[in-house]
């Protein structure tokens, strides 16, 4: 293990290394340029020994990816905002073929007006696609992720495919201490991959037939059963990588900070809980019983997870870094909708959006809104 | 219409209707699904201006068109065929002709 500041893109595209990635069908697009740059680096300096598919759009990049783990290859790509957009088409036809690998999304908003910077609107939209969503807060978490990221979506009873978000700009180009763990280690944590079906002219097999009215809706529940079978495997993922590198997050599903006898507490994904974290040692030391909920895995939705951890709180804020034009933040409705039974107060707050920043003034006054039982939530500027 | 992925696939040594991702694990599989119930048009041959320059059997898109070998005429395979009569409008004898499907 050797210790180094790295950015997140980088840590990522060594995660990707050391996990014997063998295809990367790659197309460039801010904030996530980072990722294949070095991926190709690595592979131009003899360290990295996969093939790079330069392709012509995210659409062929999505659709190489396919093509690639249909002939049984451990795959990666990166991408982000209008980049997985394109890719959008795709994202289900891969999910729905059940097949594994892990793509990268360095969260960047959807235009327009044009954004390079970073909200989650991009992942959020594809968040129905059958694609596990992994939220990350650090790039020593991005690095790990991608690790488990590989274990999970090629367990035997998951089979689907993975998306690793990090904030773009204030995760992806932002540097820090992270530990790089030996391909030794790495080799010993994740085996190699063994497709349950694959491409092979020895032993011929149709891939993406039609599926008539009778079997489509089985095949859905299958995705949805292997979907609910990943927030076991996600959690085994946390726990197995905490006893070979000695690092976990939360449960692998859920985040909590200073949770232990909290009373209000903030919801959210990615960066803003680093910020959020900081606003909480500040109220903590005046007395104030608050915590933070970081989402790690939105998809599949932690429920259960959610319910424990706010069963002894008065009131809970949602940060969105999106907005479902037209009716709320997603993840506040996911987040209503799971704990609709328990009596608690719940805010929606829209935060963020574009790069706006979120700061720890901004969570010291949900905080207040929640103290002063306030009933509604607001856009926050 | 027989469903085709719901040939004998085995995962986790436990027989399962439905593969994952819909995966059909034998090849051959049309052989059990047949097509032809689509079709609304119905190419037919007449041998006596058939002149066999197999340009249908070439065009099909669907290789619904079979040659006999023996005799070397050409037929239609009603089991598969649509019905998008492009043999029809190869066919440099007018040779093929349509008729409505009638069932």
């Amino acid at each position: 293990m050797t210790k180094k500041v790295e950015e997140a893109s980088l840590a990522i595209a060594t995660a990707v290394k050391l996990s014997r990635v063998q295809v990367c069908p790659m197309y460039p697009i801010t904030p996530s340029t980072h990722v294949p740059e070095k991926i190709a680096e690595y592979i131009a300096n003899g360290e990295f020994d996969a093939t790079l598919i330069d392709v012509e759009s995210e659409h062929s990049a999505a659709s190489a990816f396919l093509g690639s783990v249909a002939t049984g290859c451990r795959t990666f790509t990166a991408t982000a905002s209008q980049g997985l957009a394109l890719m959008y088409e795709i994202l289900p036809i891969i999910s729905g073929m059940r097949f594994p690998g892990v793509m990268a999304v360095a969260n960047r908003a959807l235009s327009a007006p044009i954004s390079i910077w970073n909200d989650h609107s991009d992942a959020v939209s594809t968040r129905d696609q059958g694609w596990i969503q992994l939220w990350v807060e650090s790039s020593q978490e991005a690095l790990d992720t991608i690790i488990q990221g590989f274990l999970i979506s090629e367990d035997s009873k998951v089979q689907l495919p993975l998306m690793v978000n990090f904030d773009g700009f204030t995760l992806s180009h932002v540097f820090e201490p992270v530990d790089i763990p030996s391909q030794a280690e790495v080799d010993k944590f994740l085996p190699k991959f063994k497709p349950v079906f694959k491409l092979d002219v020895k032993k011929p097999m149709t891939f993406g037939p039609i599926g008539f009215p009778d079997s489509f809706m089985h095949f859905k529940k299958q995705q949805q059963n292997a979907m609910i079978n990943a927030l076991e495997v996600v959690k085994k993922a946390n726990s197995s990588f905490k006893k070979s590198f000695g690092r976990s997050y939360g449960d692998g599903l859920l985040d909590l900070y200073k949770m232990t006898g909290a009373e209000y507490a903030v919801i959210g994904m990615g960066t803003l809980c680093g910020t959020a974290k900081v606003a909480i040692d500040k109220l903590r030391k005046e007395g104030k019983k608050v915590g933070l909920i970081r989402i790690r895995c939105l998809r599949p939705f932690p429920e259960k997870e959610l319910q424990n951890a706010i069963k002894n709180l008065k009131a809970v804020a949602v940060l969105d870094r999106h907005i479902s034009l037209g009716q709320e933040g997603p993840l506040f409705t996911d987040i209503r909708s799971a704990i609709y039974c328990n009596d608690i107060t719940i805010n929606s707050y829209i935060a963020g959006l574009g790069g706006m920043d979120i700061t720890v003034s901004h969570f010291e006054k949900v905080f207040k809104d929640l103290a002063q039982g306030k009933q509604k939530g607001e856009w926050l500027f | 219409m027989q469903v085709i992925f719901m040939a004998k696939v085995t995962v986790k040594k436990k027989k399962e209707k439905f593969t994952p991702g819909a995966v059909v694990t034998e090849p051959a599989s049309s052989l059990k699904n047949k097509t032809g119930d689509w079709r609304t048009f119905r190419p037919i041959i007449n041998q006596e201006k058939c002149i066999k320059c197999y340009l249908c059997w070439q065009y099909c898109p669907d290789s619904a068109i079979r040659i006999d070998e023996k005799t070397g005429k050409v037929y239609v395979d009603y089991t598969y065929c649509k019905g998008c009569l492009i043999c029809m409008h190869q066919c440099p004898a007018k040779a093929i002709t349509k008729e409505v499907e009638k069932k």
